[in-house]
């Protein structure tokens, strides 16, 4: 092999690792669910806070049983010190 | 010498890369300027009328605020020469009528088939409005209803396509 052959392999792996690296992005993104099609996403079972209720008394059991408390977003590191 | 990363054949390479890694994939497939696809059966077509297109589906709540306003222009324009022909890209036909039959629009609804028609035109959110004029020509476009102010943009485009003559 060449010098100048030899030089130009890390330019030849760098630019196939980009275009690699890019390309599986771009094909991420054309694979999108399509606005159409996003009907199982707006669905009400979709979204967590759908029972407040339900998630209160989720988080009481957490807290007086796991001594977890704050996972939902609440000030805290879930210790259960708060 | 420099490094062969710094060469200008590796920074159009990698500017390729990012514009096709970045490139937008939601934009519709028809656009003002664009004749308008065949509609779905049932949909009809009364010749010489200025025609608004709406794509929207039961479980998209945007939609149904737009259902309101497309009731007004109905009503205020209906007699001058406006359409309006909504079509659900819902699959399940029972939330369909289920959505009609709580709404109960004044404008004419139709099914998209198997999703053909949406597909076909590549609608970028859903609402998405096309606003054709008499000569079926895609005019205007919204993706999206952002209520009064979407409401007001296609009252005011709707008066001033009534108002072209009929070619």
């Amino acid at each position: 092999m060449t010098t100048s052959a030899t030089r130009r392999i890390p330019a030849v792996l760098a630019c196939g690792l980009l275009v690699a690296l890019l390309g599986g992005c771009a094909g991420a993104v054309a694979v999108r669910v399509k606005p159409w099609q996003r009907a199982a996403l707006a669905d009400v079972s979709m979204n967590p806070n759908r029972d407040p209720l339900g998630a209160a008394m989720a988080d009481h059991v957490y807290f007086s049983r796991e001594t977890a408390n704050g996972g939902r977003g609440v000030g805290g590191a879930g210790c259960g010190c708060n | 010498m420099a490094h062969p990363i710094q060469s200008p054949r590796f920074g159009a390479l990698a500017a390729l890369a990012l514009a096709l890694a970045l490139s937008p994939s939601a934009r519709a497939e028809v656009r003002p300027g664009d004749p308008f696809p065949q509609l779905p059966a049932g949909a009809g077509r009364p010749a010489a009328r200025v025609l608004l297109v709406d794509f929207w589906a039961s479980w998209c709540a945007p939609c149904k605020s737009s259902f309101f306003s497309y009731d007004r222009l109905q009503a205020d324009f209906g007699s001058r020469g406006l359409a309006i022909v909504a079509v659900s890209v819902d699959e399940d036909p029972a939330a369909y009528a289920a959505f009609v039959a709580r709404m109960k629009p004044t404008f004419t609804t139709v099914m998209d088939p198997g999703q053909g028609l949406v597909e076909a035109v590549g609608v970028p959110a859903m609402p998405t409005s096309f606003l054709l004029d008499r000569s079926g020509k895609v005019r205007f476009m919204h993706a999206g209803f952002r209520g009064a102010e979407t409401a007001g943009e296609i009252r005011r485009e709707v008066e001033g396509l009534l108002e072209e003559p009929a070619r």
